[in-house]
């Protein structure tokens, strides 16, 4: 089994298809979860606290905005956790009100600059059956490519 | 936080099919007799109780119909203040939108695992390509 890093960070069918072939998709919802169940985590609404951006400046310089710093606390250690990547390309709707484009450009710089197998794919558009074919047989290609035992890990 | 909280698991269930609806996944969970919470919205339902008790449920309802219902892991728990719009005045919940634009792929993406199971080889698609600047300059150069 490998840690596989999705993007979107949570994206419902990449998370499915990761675990579906065997595999442990690092995703955003689990980081979150272990985020706002610590103990000390401000109050509602917040669930980024002042020390996140500061945690942050492993990944981004100082002049970056706080919001791509924050949500790089997050995303960063799962980037250095991963195993291998999957990077869904053709993602508008990452970006918006609750997305970052500086953050969803700088995760998948950092995700292509690791040296862990990646695959990078597009969403189907439409109704396409065959463009989702193409878009699930490359996913479960690739994640049958990769090892199931641990031991094998190290790719 | 005790340690027994830590370990407690929101899942979202995702039903896709034409042959389970719903209501049959929920009523497969209410059966299952195990110690979790369940919360049925429009898209499927929310599961949330101890890691194995989920983990155990939500295998019963995906064996249902394996390639068109699809889970992920959910941060925040059903009816969290922070998420739930019955505090926040209404609107959809933030992440919702992202999870309705991957709902819409969800049949397409059902019958291509169908495909994968079956081993239908993939068919080659055409992409759309850019006129070829040799075919361009041809095409300025010909007489009409």
């Amino acid at each position: 089994m490998v840690k596989v890093i999705i993007y979107p960070t949570n994206s419902l069918i990449l998370s499915d298809l990761v675990e579906r072939f065997g595999h442990k998709p690092l995703a955003m919802m689990e980081k979150i979860k272990e985020k706002i169940s610590t103990v000390g985590v401000d109050s509602p609404p917040l669930n980024i606290t002042p020390e996140e951006p500061k945690m942050g400046l492993k990944y981004a310089a100082v002049e970056v905005p706080a919001g791509v710093r924050g949500r790089m606390a997050i995303i960063g250690p799962m980037i250095d956790e991963a195993q291998a990547g999957i990077i869904v390309n053709d993602s508008p709707m990452a970006f918006g009100c609750m997305g970052c484009a500086r953050t969803n450009e700088l995760t998948k710089y950092l995700i292509r600059q690791r040296e862990i197998p990646v695959l990078e794919v597009d969403y189907p558009h439409g109704d396409n059956e065959e463009e989702a074919k193409e878009f699930v047989y490359k996913i479960a290609e690739f994640l049958k490519s990769l090892p199931k035992n641990e031991g094998e890990d190290e790719v | 936080m005790s340690d027994g909280e830590n370990d407690t698991l929101t899942k979202i269930v995702v039903i896709s099919s034409d042959s389970v609806l719903p209501v049959d996944a929920a009523m497969k969970i209410y059966q299952s007799n195990t110690d979790i919470i369940i919360k049925e919205t429009c898209f499927g339902t929310m599961i949330t109780g101890p890691r194995d008790a989920v983990n155990r449920v939500v295998k019963e309802v995906v064996d249902l119909d394996r390639n068109h219902i699809f889970v992920k892991e959910r941060g925040f728990l059903p009816g969290d203040e922070r998420r739930c719009r019955s505090s926040r005045g209404g609107g959809p919940r933030p992440g919702f939108h992202y999870l309705r634009h991957e709902v819409q792929m969800l049949p397409t993406i059902g019958k291509a695992l169908d495909a994968y199971d079956r081993k239908v080889p993939l068919k080659e698609i055409k992409q759309k390509k850019k006129l070829d600047v040799d075919k361009l300059i041809e095409l300025i150069g010909s007489e009409l």
